[in-house]
């Protein structure tokens, strides 16, 4: 199927590539779609978890989206949403799988936010708006596109939690001893919960003051 | 009994679903633009959190767990499908969702007409999973617990989005700056809450 369409258009077509760029940056799924947002803030405290998570659904979202879209001629319209949730559920137990023998570690800190990403409203929503109408290669830079875009808010936001937070990046001390003997302290509430929410919504103010057509009516 | 106060009011207070596990984002950002279909949507997922907890704590115990098929054979007693949960709940929780609307559909119309749009909704809530691997993880010693926390955490959730649709529809008289309009301000405001929430911590009964 996709040799043909080889032949018709090149692999990196400017469509393509708008496929792949444009939820990291302009259609972001967590700062202008809000899907996703419930693992999305809970494993940022540190950069370790979240490039983690974000690796894990991408990997999710990819093949997820590939297959469905490979499927979608054969899925009736009425049990969609099962055969849906019983794709990602299976590439989900894969993931924990993996995660528990190779990381496991880092496993343990997501506990069950691997789980969690069935019910990523971002999987099941590509899967439904995208990968059930489109061919599997679009379907494959949408599902990466998207599942970046989610990774990269993700890893911004635990970027400035760890670094604030505990003044380490990806575990190592990045704010020099002097600042501490100076008198520096490490921001505790940046561990806390609620400043991830607080460190989006910042991100979304930022996002849009740049981007004036995404601000909303009230 | 003391134990099944203190866990009710812990998973209300301090291990509130949204305020410290930001569980059930997504409906909570989207529909908590007015109080009453806030409301509904909250009495929704208490419901069916008290209904899919203690069924998911009954699957775990007697099918998942390591060793829990030992009721049927004792030769069972090394198998662990622990593996299999994620598929399993996901699974328990649609089914018990249809259930709950087709129940609720005979016997209140007009139970039905107020909560039946939001409830297929929650199938893909994850408040509602995240209630059921949170009882997996937190390993609950017996079905009272295990309800108790499903209870706990619904009426978590309730008073977290009542809360911010009170606020929303306050703040539409304010003057945000442009950028923050809308969706940033949420956010904002719900992480000032989680502030608020934290002054919980600690309290033991």
């Amino acid at each position: 199927m996709s040799t043909e369409k080889v032949k018709r258009e090149p692999l990196f077509s400017t469509k393509y590539r708008k496929l792949l760029t444009i939820p990291i940056g302009k259609n972001n799924p967590i700062t202008v779609q809000v899907l996703g947002v419930c693992s999305a803030l809970a494993v940022t405290v540190k950069l370790e978890p979240a490039f983690v998570m974000a690796l894990s659904v991408v990997v999710v979202l990819t093949i997820a989206n590939v297959l469905i879209s490979l499927l979608r001629n054969g899925i009736p319209p009425r049990i969609r949403i099962i055969v849906q949730l019983v794709v990602i559920a299976a590439l989900v137990i894969l993931v924990d799988q993996v995660l528990k023998a190779f990381a496991y570690d880092v496993s343990k800190q997501l506990s069950v936010f691997v789980g969690l990403i069935i019910t990523n409203c971002i999987i099941m929503g590509r899967l439904e708006a995208f990968a059930m109408a489109n061919k599997p290669w679009d379907s494959f830079l949408d599902g990466l596109g998207n599942a970046a875009g989610y990774g990269v808010i993700l890893i911004i936001v635990a970027f400035f939690r760890e670094l604030l937070g505990s003044g380490t990046i990806w575990g190592i001390q990045v704010i020099p001893q002097g600042f501490y003997d100076f008198g520096y302290k490490d921001n505790g509430l940046m561990i806390l919960p609620p400043m991830a929410l607080i460190v989006v919504g910042v991100i979304i103010w930022v996002q849009r003051s740049r981007n004036k057509e995404l601000i909303e009516e009230n | 009994m003391q134990d099944l106060v203190n866990i009710f009011v812990k998973s209300i207070f301090i291990d509130n679903m949204i305020f410290a596990y930001f569980l059930g984002m997504c409906s909570y950002l989207a529909v908590s633009k007015t109080v009453k279909t806030s409301a509904g949507l909250g009495i929704a997922v208490i419901f069916v959190l008290a209904i899919t907890v203690p069924v998911d704590y009954l699957i775990n115990k007697y099918l998942l767990s390591a060793g829990a098929l030992t009721w049927i054979s004792p030769q069972f007693a090394d198998v662990d499908l622990t593996f299999l949960s994620f598929i399993m709940f996901i699974a328990i929780i649609a089914s018990m969702v249809q259930l709950v609307e087709m129940v609720i559909e005979k016997f209140s119309s007009s139970l039905y007409n107020s909560l039946g749009i939001f409830l297929p909704l929650i199938a893909v809530n994850c408040a509602i999973l995240g209630g059921s691997l949170f009882m997996q993880e937190r390993e609950y010693e017996s079905l009272a617990q295990a309800t108790s926390f499903g209870l706990g955490s619904g009426v978590g959730w309730l008073l977290a989005i009542v809360g911010i649709a009170a606020i929303r529809e306050k703040i539409r008289y304010s003057n945000v700056p442009a950028p923050l309009r809308g969706l940033g301000i949420t956010f904002i405001i719900t992480g000032l809450m989680g502030i608020a929430f934290m002054m919980f911590m600690g309290i033991k009964l």
